[in-house]
């Protein structure tokens, strides 16, 4: 462009004339059209799938949260007493405590043990590279199902692998899905089982978008690698690491099947619900209850807000301390 | 401003698009209805559990030429959810559907979701238990379902596992051992003595089945549907009974993995038995314990223990036809011919009677009588009035109070405090 400068301009392109025969100009309307209206339709198919598939949904389990809204019968409007009821619901607040109980435990070493793995992994020094990253993101692959039965025999009364090797060491068995803790720290090895390999790859491409210069400067200047670390990688990882908490919370609020899967598909989640989730009680009270659809609909909605106040407070969060 | 008039007006273009979309897939129906008369090509049974119903649908499809297409599911707790789907959107459901007495229960309140069978078949009520008859139908008359099978019960015991602890191991003596429910605790004391501290029942959740069953009352609901969870006498027994026996439990949930395992295992020697379950029994101990199983009387006289019925959801596009299969499956003949096959017991009286149902003996069970054990205890059964949502109180109220304080995690007055709450929210319809 610059080069260009020095010699004479390019001769603009003619202006539009009027004395152009109307094929052509039906041509141009064509290409004017294209150009402003286009693009709209290329994004279209997402929007509608989203019309149908998320928007629709949702506007009608708000419609349904407002109604004593049988699952095979009547329906009645009742205005907001659905959401007052969920204050004084002790089993709503239950959930909402295991569901945060368990979130804690699997969220935050999960994201630190990825960190560690996805800063193990971004070293150069390492060997063969992709088939690490490769074996990591396998866990991911295998089905929530499977994984969930899996570790619900391993972690069995009975027969589970787990209490078999706690007696080696002394320790009583342990009935896993008798006590709060106990079904907490099961269910949240099985989430951190699958999830840990999938944000160290998103995690490490992150790391892999920091230029290199910056880690061959501070290693001229003598900084050390966990200082490189501190300094460079976790500044410059913000971005990423925002976009993880964000989809992990999101994740974690959601928490379903392998509590149920461990609770044998019992929806209760233990026999005093030590280990309920907020998306099982919604199932509980929307679909297992027929007569109980509004109220579970408004038990969905306040685990949308839930989200998104979760979300914009982990997103405040994270923003300030990586500053 | 033209950018933000024209964003609005995009925007309202969008959610006109949507809202089309939306109200085309809402009014997707298709109201297809067929000439009357005209004969369906083809006819869905569903079902849960096993029905013994292989043989009998390919004999229908021979007779009448109507192809059938039957699809089971293995347990009631994948089926139920299905079908509430199918009759909320008014879609998808069989045209002949199995009921479990607990759902059957539960949709009564809406009965308009099922077609009424008295005018599609001919008349049965002499035909069947009269209580079980009775139990097919919905408060505003309608006849709902076609009755196919009792649950009624008996226990069934490892004869190894009795041998090696120094009880009793034949059926009669078995059955003398327990009496009442006080015979059966002691026996199974005297069991764990003898086996060196083994559990003698899976769960005590089993027992209060066994008692609840037994016809002593009301109970979670009275007659008139109110809730009387909290002070059932025969709920309390029930309870009491139950948590008497948490001595002598395995504590193994039904249908978890530790149950189905510990047939295998042997962690416990006994369990009630109502007829279908013999071939859960006998599917997850496996081929290896053939013959070690044996099936003796159950403590304090006959009791139900669930029980099936067919039929037709009123978005059947064949309601005459469907009836009629119903009425073919759950015939006398068809009834022995299910029986003899996978286990559930007639409640046809004419099948009752019938020399095959009779005469039937268990060749996985010792060769026990099956078909004598439990036709007679058939006549001896007391039907027990369940409320709309008595499942719903039993599986989430009750049983999870007995769990929790069979492994310790309340004492018996903070579970039946658990128990009285929940089934005051879980029983309200």
């Amino acid at each position: 462009m610059s080069l260009s400068a020095t010699t004479a301009p390019p001769s603009p392109a003619a202006p539009p004339s009027p004395d152009l025969p109307p094929r052509q100009r039906r041509g141009r309307l064509f290409n004017r059209l294209d150009v402003k209206y286009s693009p709209y339709l290329y994004i279209a198919p997402f929007f509608l799938i989203f019309g149908v598939f998320g928007l629709y949904p949702m506007v009608r389990t708000a419609w349904m949260s407002l109604h004593d809204w049988d699952m095979i019968g009547d329906h009645s409007f009742i205005g907001f007493d659905n959401y007052t009821r969920l204050f004084s619901d002790e089993y709503f607040w239950n959930a909402l405590v295991n569901t945060f109980g368990i979130f804690a435990l699997s969220t935050i070493p999960q994201l630190l043990l990825a960190l560690f793995l996805a800063n193990l992994l971004n070293r150069t020094f390492l060997r063969a590279k992709t088939f690490f990253r490769m074996v990591i993101f396998m866990p991911n692959v295998v089905s929530v199902a499977a994984v969930a039965i899996v570790f619900g025999m391993l972690f069995q009364r009975e027969f589970g692998l787990f209490n078999w090797l706690l007696s080696f060491v002394g320790v009583d068995p342990v009935d896993w899905d008798g006590q709060r803790w106990s079904s907490w720290f099961a269910i949240s090895t099985m989430v951190n089982w699958r999830w840990t390999g999938y944000n160290t790859l998103i995690l490490l491409a992150g790391m892999q978008a920091i230029p290199k210069d910056l880690y061959e400067a501070a290693a001229i200047d003598g900084a050390s690698q966990w200082r490189q670390f501190w300094q460079i990688t976790l500044p410059m990882l913000k971005p990423t690491f925002i976009f993880v908490v964000i989809l992990s919370t999101i994740g974690g609020m959601q928490l379903f099947t392998e509590p149920l899967l461990f609770a044998n598909g019992n929806i209760l989640g233990g026999n005093q619900r030590q280990f309920q989730t907020l998306a099982m009680y919604m199932y509980e009270m929307g679909i297992q209850n027929l007569n109980t659809a509004g109220y579970g609909a408004a038990v969905a909605w306040a685990i949308f807000m839930i989200i998104v106040v979760v979300s914009l407070f982990n997103f405040l969060l994270v923003r300030r301390s990586a500053k | 401003m033209s950018v933000t008039t024209r964003r609005t007006r995009l925007a309202a273009a969008a959610l006109a698009a949507i809202t089309a979309i939306g109200g085309l897939a809402a009014c997707g129906n298709d109201d297809d209805k067929p000439a009357a008369g005209e004969k369906p090509a083809k006819l869905v049974v569903d079902t849960f559990g096993e029905m013994g119903y292989d043989e009998l649908v390919k004999q229908y499809e021979k007779d009448t030429g109507i192809k059938v297409e039957l699809r089971k599911t293995a347990q009631l707790a994948e089926y139920r959810p299905k079908l509430v789907r199918y009759l909320a959107t008014g879609k998808g459901a069989a045209d002949v559907t199995a009921l479990e007495e607990g759902i059957l229960n539960e949709f009564k309140p809406n009965a308009r979701n099922w077609s009424d069978l008295a005018p599609l078949v001919s008349d049965h009520s002499k035909d069947y238990l009269p209580w079980k008859w009775e139990l097919g139908k919905a408060p505003d008359g309608r006849l709902i379902g076609l009755p196919t099978d009792v649950g009624s019960l008996a226990v069934c015991y490892r004869k190894d596992l009795f041998q090696a602890a120094g009880l009793p191991t034949e059926r009669d003596q078995v059955s003398a051992l327990w009496p009442d429910w006080k015979g059966f605790h002691d026996a199974g004391l005297k069991y764990k003595q003898g086996s060196g501290g083994k559990a003698f029942i899976d769960s005590i959740t089993a027992v209060s089945n066994g008692v609840m069953f037994q016809g002593n009352g009301d109970l979670f609901y009275d007659k008139e549907d109110n809730i009387i969870a909290d002070t059932s006498p025969a709920v309390k027994n029930a309870w009491d009974t139950a948590t008497s026996m948490a001595d002598i439990s395995a504590k193994a949930q039904t249908w978890s993995p530790e149950w189905s395992g510990g047939f295998k295992q042997g962690t416990f020697a006994a369990t009630f038995c109502p007829s279908w379950m013999l071939g859960i029994v006998s599917d997850n101990s496996g081929p290896t314990n053939k013959g070690k199983w044996d099936v003796a009387s159950v403590p304090g006289g006959g009791g139900n223990w669930g029980g099936s019925w067919l039929a037709v959801p009123a978005q059947s596009k064949y309601p005459n036809e469907a009836a009629k299969l119903a009425e073919y499956l759950t015939n006398a003949k068809s009834q022995v011919e299910a029986f003899k096959l996978k286990g559930p017991l007639p409640t046809n009286l004419e099948a009752l009677k019938n020399d095959a149902f009779t005469s039937y003996t268990n060749e996985y069970f010792s060769n026990a009588p099956t078909g004598k054990i439990f036709g007679e205890s058939v006549a001896k059964i007391q039907p027990t009035h369940l409320g709309p949502k008595h499942q719903a109180v039993k599986e989430n109220a009750l049983e999870p109070a007995l769990r929790a304080f069979e492994s310790g995690q309340a004492d018996k007055a903070k579970a039946w405090e658990q128990f009285t709450k929940d089934a005051k929210t879980q029983g309200a319809f």
